[in-house]
């Protein structure tokens, strides 16, 4: 009897996670508050489990301590692309970034994402970041009769824009790119990178209008391979490997 | 009690798109230029200060002998419009990342434009009308070699 007790206790202490105190340094922004206009830091000391991501602490903070502190999220695993957020300098997904990862030791920063509007505190207004994205005519555009089965397409067809398909609209990498941050006319990777999408589909006909919106100069020609955004992509994308494909695409086009 | 609460900010606008391919020559043009000045710059320097007699050569008599040869004209004329235009091109997409003001980006450029044409017309006057040993000139100013 004492034997199994013993035995259920250490098996317990073996699978128990081990937790770590850490220091989150949040960003807000609240014009309603005392702070008025200005965006404050403000530090909240929590213990969490190793297995915990910034979202896990974040949520904490709102369910236990401060209920007014407000970000976004959806799905909480890596597709909705609600959370992006600038995590220790760097643009991340709150969901994806796990704590352990971060160097606990440090206080972690969190702060809304850079060169858009902020709403309140790591909520920020995405509707210049979408306007981009619609201009650049994310859909099928096709002419002729409407084929009477499936638009066929071959497996090496398919690879060609493979990799830009993994994108989920975070805003990670626009918000990365340091044109972006004091032009906000600039397009921006992410519409660039659905742009690419449709342009090197085979099924797609739109691809000379598209290419003629990232003509401008507002488009492609403003990227300066900095590369911030390949870096910041959650998916992995090869953000300005796609972009300087769209210039290739431009150049042969013209000449 | 109603509280009329203000549009929280202005509606996003593009402007106008211009569908021309300026942009596009202009960046392929930063680097073809860029590879050639590479070219250009290096044979320069290396003419100025390697090759003969090396640094130690270089005195109004030896640019004045280059300018007489055709190919040191060209050769320079070609350095000055291409490096004047690499230059300018790269300063006006500095303004253009970070002057945010209209006002302030104008102003900028049109500071960049004038002092682009300046030197690339002065430059390009001297490179043609440059002559060492000027016949009006006073004898006193003229260069040792020149005929009396």
């Amino acid at each position: 009897m004492t034997a199994t007790t013993e035995e259920t206790r250490t098996s317990e202490k073996a699978g128990a996670i081990p937790t770590f105190d850490i220091t989150l340094r949040v960003r807000r922004y609240l014009p309603e508050s005392t702070h008025g206009e200005e965006s404050y830091w403000e530090d909240h000391q929590l213990t969490m489990l190793a297995t915990d991501r910034v979202l896990d602490a974040l949520h904490k903070i709102k369910w236990e301590t401060d209920g007014s502190l407000t970000f976004r999220r959806s799905c909480a695993h890596g597709i909705c692309g609600s959370d992006a957020m600038r995590i220790n300098g760097r643009n991340r997904l709150a969901c994806k970034a796990l704590l352990k990862d971060l160097n606990p030791g440090k206080p972690i920063t969190v702060e809304p994402i850079k060169g858009l509007p902020v709403i309140k505190d790591l909520v920020v207004d995405m509707e210049p970041f979408f306007a981009s994205y619609r201009e650049i005519m994310p859909f099928l555009i096709t002419s002729g009769n409407e084929p009477s089965q499936e638009r066929l397409q071959s497996a090496e067809q398919r690879e060609r824009f493979d990799d830009t398909t993994k994108c989920i609209l975070c805003a990670a990498c626009t918000t990365s790119c340091p044109v972006f941050w004091t032009d906000g006319q600039y397009f921006g990777p992410a519409a660039i990178v659905n742009a690419h999408r449709f342009i090197f589909d085979s099924r797609d006909d739109g691809a000379t209008q598209r290419l003629e919106i990232l003509n401008d100069k507002e488009g492609v020609w403003r990227c300066r391979t900095a590369f911030n955004c390949t870096e910041a992509c959650p998916r992995g994308i090869e953000v300005t490997k796609a972009i300087q494909e769209v210039k290739r695409a431009m150049i042969t086009r013209a000449f | 009690m109603t509280t009329t609460i203000p549009a929280p900010r202005s509606p996003y606008a593009r402007r106008k798109t211009s569908r021309s391919n300026f942009e596009l020559y202009g960046w392929i043009f930063m680097r073809a230029s860029g590879v050639l000045l590479v070219v250009l710059i290096f044979g320069h320097l290396f003419m100025n200060l390697v090759s003969g007699e090396g640094i130690s050569a270089i005195d109004f008599a030896f640019v004045g002998g280059k300018w007489a040869s055709p190919l040191w004209q060209m050769w320079d004329l070609l350095m000055l419009w291409l490096a004047m235009t690499h230059g300018t091109i790269g300063v006006r997409t500095i303004i253009n990342d970070y002057a945010e003001r209209d006002v302030t980006r104008g102003v900028l450029k049109v500071a960049l434009y004038t002092a682009y044409t300046i030197v690339v017309v002065l430059g390009t006057l001297v490179i043609f009308t440059f002559d060492p040993c000027p016949t009006d000139a006073p004898r006193e100013l003229l260069a040792s070699f020149c005929p009396a």
